[in-house]
This record gives C-alpha cells, structure tokens and sequence, in this order.
C-alpha cells in the first residue's frame, strides 16, 4: 500500500545540514523547522535562547517554582512534538512558543488542587486582589521597557484585566467578578487592550 | 463596538487563554470559518507574547538536562498537511482553515462525552465487512492517514478500481454528545457529498457510501445526531485522494 503518511527523518543529524552552524543568534524559525526533523543540537539551542522567557511566563502564572519548572518542561516537551507543525507565515516562533507555554500553565492552574488554593487565598486577601498588573514585574530589559511604556497606554481597567487574564490565569468571567465589572465587558476591555498594545508595540499586522 | 453576544468579542480573552473550555470550543469553531478572527487572534498573540518580556527568568540549569532527556523519547508529530495533499479550496477551507479545524478537533476529540450509536449501514452489515477487506487488499489501494491530537488516526483507503473507500480509525473518543462524524467524499463537481455516519467506536472499518473513484478526496466532519445533507462545520480530517492515474 502506498502510504502517504510523511515519514520524520528519524535520524537526529540526518541529512547533514552544511556543517557551518549558523551563529548563536540563528533564527528561532530555523531552530524550530530543524527541531521538527528531530534535530536534538538544534532544539538544544531553541531552549537556550527561549527558556527563561517560557520559565517566567509559567513562573509568573503558576507562581510556584516547582510547578512552574513542570509547566516548563510539558511546554518544552509539546514545543518538540509539534515543531514541525510551527508555521511562520501564521506568527512568530515566540508568539507560537509562548501561546504553548501560557495554554499549558493556564491549564495547570486551573486544575482543581491549584484552585482551590487559589480561591483561598483570594477569598481571604479579598481586598487587594492579587492584582497582577505588569507595572510590577521588576525585570529592566530594554525590551520589557519598551513593552511596559505601551501598557501605560492602556486604561487602568484594561491594564487590570489583560494582567488578571494573562498573568492571572483567570476567565474573562472571573475577570470581571474581580473588577467589579459588569459581566460580559471584561472580554471587551482584555481586547481593546491588547489591540491597543499591539498598535502601541507595532507588531502582529 | 461589539454586542457583548458578538462572538468576535472573545478574540482578545482566546488570545490569552481566559475563555473556559465551553467558550473556547465554540469559538475555535467560529474561527475555522472567520478569516478576519483568525488574523486578529494571530496579531494579538504577537502582543500578548511580548508580555512575558517582563518576565523573563531563567530556569535551574537541572531543567535544561531533564528536558532535552525528555525529549529523546519523542517522536516530532509529522506535518500537519501531508505534502501529497494540495489544497484545495471548493468549500473555501483553505490550508488555514484546515489546521484550524485541526485545532478545534483538539476540543472535539477531547470531548469524551457519551454518544448515540449510529449505524446507517445497518442494512449492509452482512457484507460489509468482506467489502471493507477488498478493498483493504485491492491491489489499487492507495491509503492517507492523519494522527489527531491525543492520539487518535485515521486511515482512508481507496480503490479506483472497485469505486470504494474504507476508513479504519483507532482510538477515536467519541463526538460530543448530540453530534456525530458524518463521512463525505468530495465529489467534483458536486463538493462534499454525504458518505454515511461513523459508528461511535474507537477502532473500527468503516466502507464509505459513494463512488471512491469518481472522488477526490474524504473529509471527517461533527454533525448534529441524524447528520447533515452538507457539512455544516469545517472538517476535522481531509484526506486527499492525490491524482488519478
């Protein structure tokens, strides 16, 4: 039977790629595209310039280091598998590596055990809510810089809920019992919001 | 501005993963028919990403070693569109759309929820067992098969010569309750042409209704119980049947 079924290359340095590695900037695409032929030494290098992005992300949602090294390791792991499925003409690898990461901590803090942690600690705290807004994050990067001057376009409302949601973890429903906003409005703010910083950062079209 | 019933108002909350699982599996199915979605969830991810610039915190060097470990013992998922499969766009599913609905069948097939059994072939199950092996064994036989998330597959296998296709699933959960997969074959001329419902088992061989040899290709569709005259969502699986000899 002819089966059409593409069959992975199997062997890690299969076809020998030209033998000049590309410099260590070389494009996360690539990295990606090679990964997803089962090239260990290029996914190797996808970790090395990615993961502290993919650790703070998870540290940041699921706040405990443990579980956020877990996260880690199935974003890494999912990153890996569906290399070859990574297209850039729909987004950028980091878009696509991240959308990985935050759907895996989400999922992690929404199973029942973190929950129920979670919600103690909210109804306890109650007043300050765990406002998770950006203006906090203590990094310096330039980058981070440029990302936390765009957030200060946003209103205080929409800052709130895309950092509630984001960072968070939570529903847009459980956004806006948290904002004390009229249910329904929380999805409207977390998308002006981001559609505003996407204007203000000049990315994704 | 939108209602708050606009279904394109959830872009934003799917771009940061706070829709719950209800919201997020009939939003994927808007965003297999809705171009316009589809382009605006991609660009808000490409902010939404930029968040994690705040972040940004290295992990324990341990980490690095038990990753690439895991690694090692998976395999990378084949291309999502095999290179055989042109696309095609009668029914305006481009090769977009397809991965989308690639996507939503994460949801569907992630369902799990009871089923009703369908059995449209009731009249037929006597030989269709032995019309599912000819064709299997046919010397003509020509087979495409799709891996789902979660570890289900599907196999179409055709035969020009007899004018029939087989389709043998494996680990394949279960429609959301009140749906059901509704076979086609895409029929030129005439677009996807209903080719039988699939009876709710994992592992199974079922003889598609129609002539194999006149179609294109098959297509896996979530249709409500009973089944529909013409698909009514995108396809979670299209298998192309490649160039006639």
């Amino acid at each position: 039977m002819d089966h059409l079924r593409p069959v992975d290359s199997g062997s890690p340095s299969d076809d020998g790629e030209p033998g000049s590695e590309p410099g260590p900037a070389a494009d996360l695409a690539d990295l990606l595209r090679r990964a997803g032929r089962a090239d260990e030494a290029a996914f190797a290098r996808l970790y090395d310039a990615t993961s502290s992005r993919v650790f703070g992300l998870a540290l940041r949602v699921v706040r405990d280091p443990a579980q956020a090294e877990e996260v880690t390791q199935e974003a890494f792991l999912e990153i890996w598998r569906t290399a070859g499925r990574f297209d850039e003409d729909k987004g950028s690898p980091y878009a696509w590596i991240l959308t990985i990461t935050h759907r895996k901590a989400v999922d992690r803090v929404r199973s029942a055990e973190a929950s129920t942690r979670r919600d103690t600690t909210y109804h306890q705290g109650n007043q300050p809510i765990d406002h998770d807004t950006t203006a906090e994050a203590v990094q310096a990067s330039l980058e981070a810089r440029r990302v936390r001057g765009a957030l200060k376009t946003l209103t205080d409302v929409q800052q709130e809920a895309i950092g509630l949601a984001y960072f968070g973890g939570y529903t847009h429903t459980e956004v806006a019992t948290m904002l004390d906003l009229p249910v329904g409005t929380a999805k409207t703010r977390i998308r002006d919001g981001l559609i505003r910083l996407r204007d203000a950062l000049g990315v994704g079209s | 501005m939108t209602t708050p019933n606009d279904i394109h108002a959830l872009s934003g909350a799917y771009a940061v993963d706070a829709l719950d699982d209800i919201e997020r599996a009939s939003f994927e199915r808007h965003l297999a028919e809705c171009a316009e979605c589809r382009a605006e969830v991609a660009s808000l991810r490409e902010a939404s990403a930029l968040l994690a610039e705040t972040t940004d915190t290295a992990p324990p060097a341990a980490l690095r070693d038990r990753v690439l470990a895991d690694i090692t013992k998976v395999r990378p998922l084949p291309p999502e569109i095999p290179e055989t499969h042109p696309v095609r766009s009668r029914r305006g599913h481009g090769r977009g759309a397809r991965l989308l609905a690639a996507a939503a069948a994460v949801v569907v097939l992630g369902g799990g929820a009871a089923a009703v059994w369908q059995q449209p072939w009731q009249d037929g199950t006597s030989e269709a067992p032995s019309a599912t092996e000819a064709v299997l064994s046919a010397p003509d036989a020509r087979s495409t098969s799709l891996d789902f998330p979660g570890g289900a597959s599907a196999t179409v296998t055709h035969s020009d010569s007899l004018g029939q296709a087989v389709i043998v699933t494996e680990k394949m959960p279960p429609p959301p309750e009140g749906k059901v997969y509704q076979l086609w074959l895409d029929q030129p001329g005439e677009g996807m042409v209903s080719a039988g419902l699939m009876p709710v088992k994992a592992d199974q061989k079922v003889l598609l209704t129609g002539d194999a040899a006149s179609a294109t290709g098959a297509g896996i569709t979530v249709e409500p119980e009973g089944g529909s005259t013409s698909p009514t969502s995108a396809p979670i699986a299209l298998f192309d049947f490649g160039a006639k000899a």
